[in-house]
């Protein structure tokens, strides 16, 4: 029993590593509409400039407001050269424009900051910590304390603000809220800088869990299968999502893994989203869209 | 006036084609499948700085008697299709310099091409790595697992836990886990491990954590239920650091995971801070500046600004070092092709048989200004791998530190499960294996 609770709680921590990512875009599908593929690059992006920062002998604070800055500049440039352009268009269309991003962002970190792996200390010991005869990591503890008072902090945002007012009026209806006033590219671009903000927290704690290196862009697909379990549109479903991911592809590779050969935290998660979208397409929190047809 | 001008052109364009093609006549080539963008640059980029550096070297002092050395790069991102595609546009050689063999740094692309290397007459070069049974030169003339291949690696590291135990007849009741990426290239040690379980008495568990590995909390807490004596990790990648900070998240000392021959590098251990403190992997060529070659490539290609590198600070780690004995070993094969057929660029087809005529002692790694990078070589045509012994390093938290002298794989064990594997291709693929007794 010891042991099951243990993996079970490994994985709910490990799964809140993966509602980060997933913040990130269910921040601008809500806004836009468009899920931005290029999501995980942004968390490479902001990891590695961080990083590279860092070493060039920046102080952390200094590091995290500049990177934090180079990610507004970004959002800004996506906005103005991408976005904006393509405005009306399909979200398919939007979706490929992302995917497209994502090599673009991916490349020119590359090319900026070069290739190399960097290890990255946020000065978080990660001794293991018995509590009641489990062994729990303090980064993990760390990591979800800090996605809670990410999700505190954004809820806020968006529920008592006025631009968080907007972000919603934007969401419900974009031509609404054009009507009203509120100028769309001005959202957009705050969004995308909201997001590159959480890219920059999830690509620190991530970088700090795998090292700063390509693979960063990858967490993505651990993002995926928590968006259809949690839905697209709704944080507290970013979070309820990848609790399950966490705790349900653990408790498959430890107990269902050994029966198969191993190997199956990979495409559990896929299998188990599969079968929510059978169940609950839009996910347990995300909106039903009803057409009129 | 106008034809005029017509002819000087044509005499200036004809003029500098037999240049360069007097140029090309005297010039051997190395096509570069590289890969600097991607998963795995960071591997890509030391490997081929390397190896580039090192034929940069050559052509300071000359080239190889004479011949110059040039290159050219086609980027793979590791990507098997781009690898085959870079395969099929630079196997031709570059401006009349003939090809001299490939060199692709990735099991994936070097299977695609296998079969087109042989038909190429053009060497495939997998050092390191790369099919087991391609040390059968008899049944893979043109394939060169130089060094390593995977079934002396996992051989070696059960040998140094025997060491390490009191004797291999001490390996007896002990517990080894063996961590593995869930890929061909993973898998590929799996039998050899259970057959020396088999042999020596030890309890074998084998346990995948899936491509890329960024997260492996449930396999260590496994690890922790079994309590292993020691741990093998055959890693790639991402999967390297995270399994040493799990592991000291789990609780399960460093210094009993032993690392394979792609998880022996800066980029593996660093990432991982303090957790990886006290971490042993194996080596082939350690790391460092110290070797005479290195410190002549730094006099003549580094100090002159003419180095690879984008980042200079990783001259002499663990990715470079293997592209400069990489360099050393494919030149050695020109230096001794050109013995047999003269001194002037080489088709692949006599570039092989240089290297399957490779013999690097002591004596000649001294010359090389290599000796303690490269371990004595050895190969014929029976045998395309040639050393398959590994040296054991322990990263000391910035650096890594060798530990051991030289440690043979049991190759007389390993001998016939080669060449088993090597006759069912040669009948799958109907090739008749050359007679090694008749080939000089």
């Amino acid at each position: 029993m010891d042991f099951f609770l243990e993996v079970l709680t490994g994985g709910l921590l490990a799964g809140v590593m993966y509602s980060l990512v997933a913040i990130g875009f269910v921040l601008i599908y809500k806004a836009s509409g468009v899920f931005n593929f290029a999501q995980g690059a942004m968390v490479l992006f902001a990891a590695l400039t961080f990083v590279s920062l860092v070493e060039r002998g920046v102080p952390f604070w200094g590091a995290f407001a500049l990177t934090l800055a180079a990610m507004v500049a970004l959002a800004l440039l996506i906005e103005r050269a991408v976005l904006r352009p393509l405005v009306n268009r399909s979200p398919i269309t939007l979706f490929m424009a992302t995917l497209g991003l994502s090599y673009v962002i991916e490349g020119a970190a590359q090319a900026l900051w070069g290739a190399q792996v960097h290890g990255l200390d946020l000065g978080i010991a990660d001794e293991p910590l018995e509590l009641g005869g489990m062994l729990l990591s303090q980064f993990d503890l760390f990591a979800a304390g800090t996605a809670a008072l990410l999700v505190a902090l954004l809820s806020f945002l968006f529920n008592r603000t006025r631009l968080g007012l907007s972000l919603r009026a934007v969401a419900d209806d974009a031509l609404g809220a054009l009507a009203v006033g509120i100028r769309l590219p001005r959202i957009w671009a705050v969004v995308w800088a909201v997001a590159g903000f959480v890219g920059l927290v999830a690509g620190l704690l991530w970088g700090a869990r795998l090292g700063v290196q390509f693979s960063l862009s990858l967490v993505v697909l651990k993002a995926l299968p928590v968006l259809i379990i949690g839905g697209f549109t709704s944080m507290t479903g970013a979070i309820v999502g990848g609790l399950i991911v966490g705790a349900g592809e653990k408790l498959a590779e430890v107990y269902l893994g050994p029966l198969v050969g191993g190997g199956i935290e990979n495409w559990f998660p896929y299998a188990l989203a599969l079968l929510f979208l059978l169940v609950r397409p839009a996910g347990l929190f995300g909106e039903r869209a009803i057409e009129r047809v | 006036m106008k034809h005029a001008t017509f002819r000087r052109v044509a005499a200036l364009l004809v003029a500098g084609l037999l240049a360069g093609g007097a140029h090309a006549a005297n010039e051997q080539y190395f096509p570069l499948q590289s890969y600097r963008v991607g998963p795995y640059a960071a591997g890509g980029t030391g490997f081929f700085g390397g190896f580039i550096d090192y034929l940069q070297y050559v052509n300071a002092k000359g080239g190889v008697n004479g011949v110059k050395l040039t290159w050219s790069e086609c980027e793979t991102e590791y990507v098997v299709e781009k690898g085959v595609e870079c395969y099929e546009r630079l196997k031709k050689g570059l401006n009349g310099a003939p090809a001299a063999a490939t060199n692709p740094l990735s099991v994936g692309i070097a299977y695609a091409t296998l079969d087109r290397s042989t038909a190429d007459k053009l060497p495939l070069i997998t050092i390191n790595h790369g099919r087991t049974d391609s040390t059968d030169g008899s049944v893979f003339p043109y394939v060169f697992p130089l060094q390593l291949n995977p079934y002396s690696e996992v051989s070696a590291i059960v040998n140094y836990i025997g060491q390490k135990s009191g004797g291999l007849d001490k390996l007896k009741g002990k517990k080894i886990v063996t961590l593995y990426h869930g890929s061909p290239y993973g898998k590929e040690t799996n039998p050899i491990l259970e057959l020396l379980a088999k042999k020596y008495g030890f309890e074998l568990t084998l346990i995948e954590v899936p491509h890329p590995g960024n997260e492996q909390q449930s396999q260590w807490l496994n690890i922790r239920r079994i309590k292993p004596d020691w741990v093998i990790l055959r890693g790639w990648g991402v999967m390297n650091p995270v399994a040493l900070k799990t592991a000291k998240k789990t609780g399960f000392p460093v210094d009993h995971i032993i690392g394979n021959i792609w998880s022996n590098s800066e980029d593996d251990a660093a990432p991982a801070g303090d957790a990886a403190k006290g971490y042993i992997s194996i080596t082939t060529h350690p790391s460092g500046t110290q070797f005479p070659v290195l410190q002549d490539i730094k006099k003549t290609v580094i100090d002159a600004g003419k180095g690879n590198l984008a980042d200079p600070k990783r001259f002499g780690n663990v990715y470079y070092n293997l592209g400069v004995v990489n360099g050393i070993l494919n030149v050695e094969a020109v230096r001794l092709a050109q013995a047999k057929y003269g001194k002037k660029p080489l088709t692949g087809e006599q570039v092989r048989w240089g290297f399957e005529h490779l013999n690097l002692d002591d004596k000649r790694l001294k010359e090389l200004g290599a000796y303690g990078l490269v371990q004595p070589l050895k190969l014929s045509c029976a045998d395309h791998e040639g050393g398959g012994a590994v040296r054991f390093q322990q990263w000391d938290g910035s650096k890594w530190n060798v530990i051991s002298d030289w440690v043979q794989a049991d190759r007389k064990l390993l001998r016939p499960i080669i060449e088993e594997s090597s006759k069912k291709y040669a009948k799958e693929k109907g090739i008749t294996p050359r007679d090694c007794s008749k080939e000089s």
